[in-house]
């Protein structure tokens, strides 16, 4: 008997990435609304504390804010997502299917990323009103929100996968997003050196460290790029291992 | 329990398919199938699949029955490819999957009996999205979406996801996605639980109507349903295949007996010799007590019964021909808590 057909890697992609935000319509509006919601709240009780004078704070409340939507749902909600799969037996349903792991990975973590971008946008251009910061190159949103989202919903699926237990997804995803909220917001001068280490190791630094430089009067270009390639890495890096984490998760 | 002619019946070794099937390739050949779950927390490890050996043949139906607990599970998610075996080897249509589970999603359609990844999406673009999994173009997979959804009357709720459904509706979508691509290989875990009768037979019909191009293989712990969709069974305890046949064949290993249920309205006589006699020999469930017994002593029971002073106390009795769950039990299975519905 010949074995039938499996689908491209680019079409079970596509069909996983299609379903999975149809799943997400129903929820899209409270979550996102929650999401945007608590970066906006940041962004104002913040305005009353930074100083006048200092754009570099400013720039990085903003960009971390911006960066915190993203984090809310591509870490914090994937996470939870997968550790419940994994935890109820769903995810047999795709093991049985001929696709590769990456792809079904790959397009739930896209799907997700996707319903970040109108808030984490919309939270840049609050930001930058408020704080009066040029809105000259926020076209960088482009690259950023999608490496980020890459990056943080990679790491969100590898939690969600390798928590023995769906709770301990939950809490994890919980605590990564606090990381992107108080290391992606608090200007790296301003942090003792301790805290300056752990800032580098968390992927969402790079992408709020990108979209702040993007903020300022003159942005580094190189900088900037230097930043982008890091979080394009880190997303690399962070998806394979979460695809390897599915393999490992479903063939037990 | 039977005489000499049940040893063909009985499995140590693997059974073979029936002779039409023989000599094409097999869909499923197990051979010494093993896996061991880890105990938890310092309970001991648990053999789930005890060295099963089994064939089935191309286009059969092909049935495992056996209570909760008895490894039916187990053994078909190692059949489909995501559960590895200890030891042992899984062929599907002359394919090895143990050595490459990948193959496997390719020779076989799986409906567990968790809930699906998919569950939160509409009935439609579940199917659909499973189709396209399988490999179907998307023009393909929206044509066999909408075949299927007609032959199992989900088209009128083909847009509500399956969360909002009621449990029967729910598992009638996921069958619809088992069987969207046309796998050549069904494996069913439980395919009609909670289904009331009309959708049940909606399930069989569609099997029935894939008889020429596709084998079954069916987990039931539902005794009618193996007795009415099979063409052979084999029956699990703990692990073990204790049994595999056609179920007419298996039921014969005890048709010399019968069952006899009484329901008692007050509390029986148990100073009568022939209440004390049932009594001892039922599985007595409040008021409700099941016996199996030759069929000459069930008779002579029941007449001294509803002759004699117990009547009055009697509510109601049937004595019925033994069902395969008392093949389960006359071959030595444990706790039996087979649905007879």
């Amino acid at each position: 008997m010949p074995l039938a057909a499996r689908p491209g890697p680019l079409a079970a992609l596509s069909a996983v990435y299609a379903g999975q935000l149809s799943r997400a319509k129903a929820a899209r509006g409270p979550l996102l609304f929650v999401a945007t919601l608590q970066s906006v709240g940041i962004l104002l009780l913040l305005r009353g504390v930074v100083d006048e004078r200092s754009s570099l704070t400013a720039q990085q409340v903003v960009a971390g804010s911006s960066v915190l939507v993203v984090a809310f749902v591509a870490l914090n909600l994937l996470a939870q997502r997968f550790g419940m799969l994994r935890g109820s037996g769903a995810l047999d349903h795709y093991a049985a299917l001929p696709v590769p792991p990456a792809a079904v990975v790959l397009g739930t973590a896209a799907s997700y990323a996707t319903f970040t971008l109108p808030g984490a946008v919309a939270t840049a251009v609050f930001g930058c009103l408020l704080y009066g910061l040029p809105l000259t190159h926020l076209w960088v949103l482009v690259l950023v929100l999608p490496l980020a989202g890459a990056s943080l919903a990679g790491l969100g699926a590898l939690l969600g996968l390798l928590a023995p237990r769906p709770e301990l997804a939950t809490v994890a995803g919980q605590l990564g997003m606090s990381a992107v909220l108080f290391l992606g917001i608090i200007p790296a001068h301003r942090m003792p050196e301790a805290l300056q280490i752990l800032r580098a190791l968390v992927p969402s630094t790079y992408a709020a460290d990108a979209l702040a430089r993007s903020l300022g009067p003159h942005p580094d270009g190189g900088l900037l790029v230097r930043d982008l390639l890091i979080c394009a890495a880190v997303a690399v890096v962070a998806l394979t291992a979460a695809s390897a984490a599915f393999r490992k998760a479903v063939r037990r | 329990m039977g005489g000499g002619t049940t040893g063909a019946s009985m499995v140590g070794d693997a059974v073979a398919p029936p002779a039409s099937a023989a000599t094409a390739v097999p869909a499923v050949a197990l051979e010494q199938l093993s896996r061991t779950h880890k105990g938890r927390r310092g309970s001991a490890d648990v053999l789930a699949t005890d060295a099963v050996s089994l064939t089935v043949g191309s286009g059969e139906v092909f049935g495992l029955l056996g209570p909760n607990g008895a490894g039916k599970t187990t053994l078909v998610r190692q059949l489909v490819g995501v559960l590895r075996p200890d030891s042992g080897r899984v062929r599907l249509l002359g394919h090895d999957v143990t050595r490459d589970p990948s193959l496997a999603g390719r020779l076989v359609a799986y409906l567990a009996q968790e809930e699906p990844a998919l569950v939160e999406l509409p009935v439609g673009l579940a199917v659909e999205t499973t189709g396209r999994l399988r490999g179907l173009s998307r023009t393909a997979a929206r044509s066999a979406r909408d075949a299927l959804l007609e032959e199992l009357g989900l088209t009128g709720i083909a847009g509500r996801p399956m969360t909002k459904l009621s449990g029967g509706q729910r598992r009638l979508a996921q069958v619809a996605t088992a069987l969207v691509g046309d796998r050549p290989l069904l494996v069913l875990d439980e395919p009609t639980t909670g289904l009331d009768p009309v959708a049940r037979r909606a399930v069989w019909d569609a099997l029935a109507r894939r008889r020429a191009t596709t084998t079954v293989v069916l987990v039931t712990h539902n005794v009618l349903e193996a007795e009415t969709v099979l063409d052979r069974v084999a029956v699990l305890d703990a692990g073990r295949v204790i049994a595999c046949d056609t179920p007419g064949r298996l039921k014969a290993l005890v048709s010399d007996d019968v069952r006899l249920e009484l329901v008692w309205r007050a509390e029986p006589p148990y100073d009568d010799p022939t209440v004390a006699l049932l009594h001892a020999r039922s599985t007595v469930n409040g008021r409700r007590w099941s016996a199996r017994l030759p069929q000459a002593e069930a008779r002579e029971a029941l007449g001294r019964l509803t002759g004699g002073p117990a009547f009055a106390a009697l509510d109601d009795f049937t004595l019925a021909t033994p069902s395969l769950e008392d093949v389960y039990l006359a071959l030595g299975g444990r706790n039996s808590d087979l649905d007879r519905g």
